[in-house]
C-alpha cells in the first residue's frame, strides 16, 4: 500500500476519480482515497480502445475481493490506450494510483467541462467533509 | 439501529491496524494488511481470527444427550468426551436453522453456533428442552480464538501446557495457553489444520498478545480471509449456501446427517430427498477466464439458467474467479462447462472438485 497522497498537478472528480491533462489527451485513475476505501484491487475489467466514455459514468470496473466498484470517468473523450499492466497486475492500483496504477489514456472531446473538477485543495476539503 | 458490539479483543484489533466492519451485530476486523496476504499466510503458516462472536449454549442434565440427538441431524451417540461433530439444527420442514459444531465434554455439551443465530438456536432449543435439561447461552461470557495454519503448533506450543498437538482433528481438552485456562479443540473453518481456543472473554487479550509475541507468530487475519478460505475448501456458511428454504441434504450435507435412524425434526424430508434426489445440489465452480463472479450471479449453460451463485469471490490461492452454486443436478458433475453471468457479462466456468486448494496433512509442521 502506498501512502496517503494527492498530486498537485491533477484535476479531481468528487467520486474519487483524477485526470492528468497533457494537451488534448488524458490519463484517468483512481485517487488514493479511493484505492484505500476498496482495499486490494484483484480485478480491472477495462474499456475498449476506441470506446466512447462520459463524463461522470461507469467505464469499466475494479474489485477487490470483496467488492465491485464502477470507474466514473471525469471527463469525456475516445479511449486511446488501456492500461494493459494493470490487467495483468491489479495491487498496481494500490501501490502506485497516480503512476503505473493508471487505468486509460483518452483523448478529450471537450476541455472546457474540465472546469467542474477539483483541484487538489479542493478535493483534499471534499475528502475532510465526507470525514464528517 | 442496536448498538453494536465489541468483543474483548476490539482493541487488539486496532492496535494492528484493523479495519473493522459491522458484521452480526458486531464491529469486528474485516482486514488488517490485507485479505490476500492473510488468506495466503493461513495455507502457508498460520493466521489468527477473533471468532468472539460466535455462540457457545451448553446443554446440561440428566438426559442431554438423548435429548440432543431428537434436534440436531447427526448422531450424538457417536462422540464420547474431548470430542466434537458437525451437525445442524434443522427446523420442522427440514431447513435449517443453523449448522454448528456439538462438543461432548465430561461435564456437559457444548454447541458452538453462528454469531447471527445464537438468538434463534437459544430459543429452538430452549423450547425443546424437557424437565431436567438446562440449557445455558455462555456467548457474552466466552470468547474464541482461532489459530489455523500448518505452523499453528510452533506458535501455540511455547505457550500452551500440556503441548496440544497430538490432540487428533475434532478433539478438544481443556489445557493452559498463556496462563489462562482453556478449552483448545482441534476444529476450524479454513480447510486447514489448526485450533480454535474458547476462554473467558476477558481474558482473550492475554492469549492474542502471548501468540503475536512468540518466535513463529501467525499473521492477525480478519473475517475477508475467513471467508475465502472457507469458500476454497467448500464449507457452507448460513446465510449463503444454508437456510430454512432448504435442508442439508442438496447442500451434500448428507454425511452430516444421520438418516438411517432418522427421528430429528424434518428427517422425512431429508430421507426422501436423499433417495429421489433434489432440485439442485451445490457445486464449487471456477471461473476460466478473468472475473469475478458475486452472490446472486446466474449460472448459465446453453443460453439457459440452471442455478444461482450463493457465494463468490476471487480465490487468493488458485488467482481465479471463484463460487460455490446451487445447480440443476444436470449441471452438477465436476468438469460440468457452464458460464456465469457477471452484471452482463457472460464468464466461461467450470465445475470443480473440493477441497478446490490442497489441505493435505501433509502440509502440517510439528516441530
Amino acid at each position: 500500500m502506498s501512502d496517503e497522497t494527492y498530486p498537485g498537478d491533477l484535476h479531481y472528480h468528487p467520486e474519487h476519480d483524477w485526470v492528468r491533462v497533457d494537451g488534448d489527451e488524458a490519463t484517468f485513475g483512481v485517487t488514493w482515497f479511493a484505492q484505500d476505501a476498496l482495499g486490494e484491487v484483484v480485478y480491472y475489467d477495462p474499456p475498449a480502445v476506441g470506446d466512447s466514455v462520459t463524463a461522470g459514468q461507469s467505464y469499466g470496473e475494479l474489485e477487490s475481493v470483496k467488492a465491485v466498484s464502477d470507474i466514473i470517468a471525469p471527463a469525456c473523450g475516445e479511449v486511446i490506450a488501456v492500461n494493459d499492466a494493470v490487467s495483468d497486475t491489479p495491487e498496481l492500483v494500490n501501490n502506485d494510483p497516480y503512476g503505473a496504477g493508471w487505468l486509460i489514456k483518452v483523448r478529450l472531446s471537450t476541455a472546457s467541462e474540465l472546469g467542474a473538477l477539483m483541484d487538489e485543495p479542493a478535493y483534499r476539503q471534499y475528502l475532510a467533509g465526507l470525514a464528517g | 439501529m442496536t448498538d453494536l458490539q465489541r468483543t474483548s479483543l476490539f482493541g487488539a484489533h486496532v492496535a494492528a491496524g484493523a479495519k473493522i466492519v459491522p458484521f452480526a451485530g458486531w464491529e469486528m476486523p474485516v482486514e488488517y494488511k490485507g485479505v490476500r496476504a492473510e488468506h495466503l499466510a493461513v495455507r502457508s503458516t498460520c493466521g489468527l481470527f477473533d471468532v468472539s462472536h460466535m455462540g457457545q449454549i451448553d446443554v446440561t442434565g440428566h438426559g442431554a444427550r438423548e435429548f440432543l440427538q431428537s434436534i440436531l441431524t447427526n448422531d450424538i451417540t457417536r462422540i464420547g468426551p474431548g470430542q466434537a461433530q458437525y451437525t445442524l439444527l434443522s427446523d420442522d420442514n427440514g431447513g435449517v436453522i443453523d449448522d454448528l459444531l456439538a462438543y461432548a465434554l465430561l461435564d456437559r455439551f457444548l454447541l458452538v453456533v453462528n454469531a447471527s443465530n445464537i438468538a434463534p438456536c437459544v430459543e429452538r432449543v430452549t423450547s425443546l428442552a424437557p424437565d431436567g435439561v438446562t440449557v445455558i447461552n455462555r456467548s457474552p461470557d466466552v470468547a474464541m480464538l482461532a489459530l489455523q495454519g500448518p505452523t499453528w503448533a510452533r506458535a501455540l506450543t511455547p505457550i500452551a501446557s500440556p503441548e496440544p498437538f497430538s490432540l487428533p482433528y475434532m478433539e478438544a481438552t481443556e489445557a493452559t495457553v498463556a496462563g489462562v485456562a482453556c478449552l483448545v479443540a482441534r476444529t476450524g473453518y479454513t480447510g486447514e489444520p489448526g485450533v480454535e481456543i474458547m476462554c473467558p472473554a476477558e481474558a482473550a487479550p492475554a492469549i492474542w498478545d502471548a501468540l503475536m509475541t512468540v518466535a513463529e507468530a501467525p499473521v492477525p487475519a480478519g473475517l475477508a480471509a475467513r471467508d475465502t478460505l472457507r469458500l476454497e475448501v467448500g464449507y457452507p456458511l448460513y446465510g449463503n449456501e444454508l437456510g430454512h428454504d432448504r435442508s442439508p441434504i442438496s447442500a451434500g450435507l448428507k454425511w452430516a446427517c444421520d438418516l438411517k435412524h432418522g427421528g430429528f425434526p424434518g428427517a422425512e424430508r431429508m430421507q426422501r430427498e436423499a433417495a429421489e434426489g433434489t432440485s439442485d445440489r451445490m457445486v464449487a465452480i471456477v471461473l476460466t477466464e478473468k472475473g469475478i463472479p458475486r452472490g446472486g450471479c446466474a449460472v448459465m449453460a446453453d443460453g439457459q439458467q440452471v442455478g444461482t451463485v450463493t457465494s463468490g469471490t476471487f480465490s487468493p490461492s488458485l488467482g481465479v474467479g471463484a463460487a460455490l452454486a446451487y445447480v440443476s443436478p444436470d449441471h452438477a458433475h465436476v468438469g460440468a462447462k457452464l458460464s456465469i453471468d457477471v452484471r452482463g457479462k457472460e464468464k466461461s466456468a467450470e465445475v470443480t472438485s473440493l477441497p478446490m486448494v490442497d489441505t493435505s496433512p501433509r502440509k502440517e509442521h510439528h516441530s
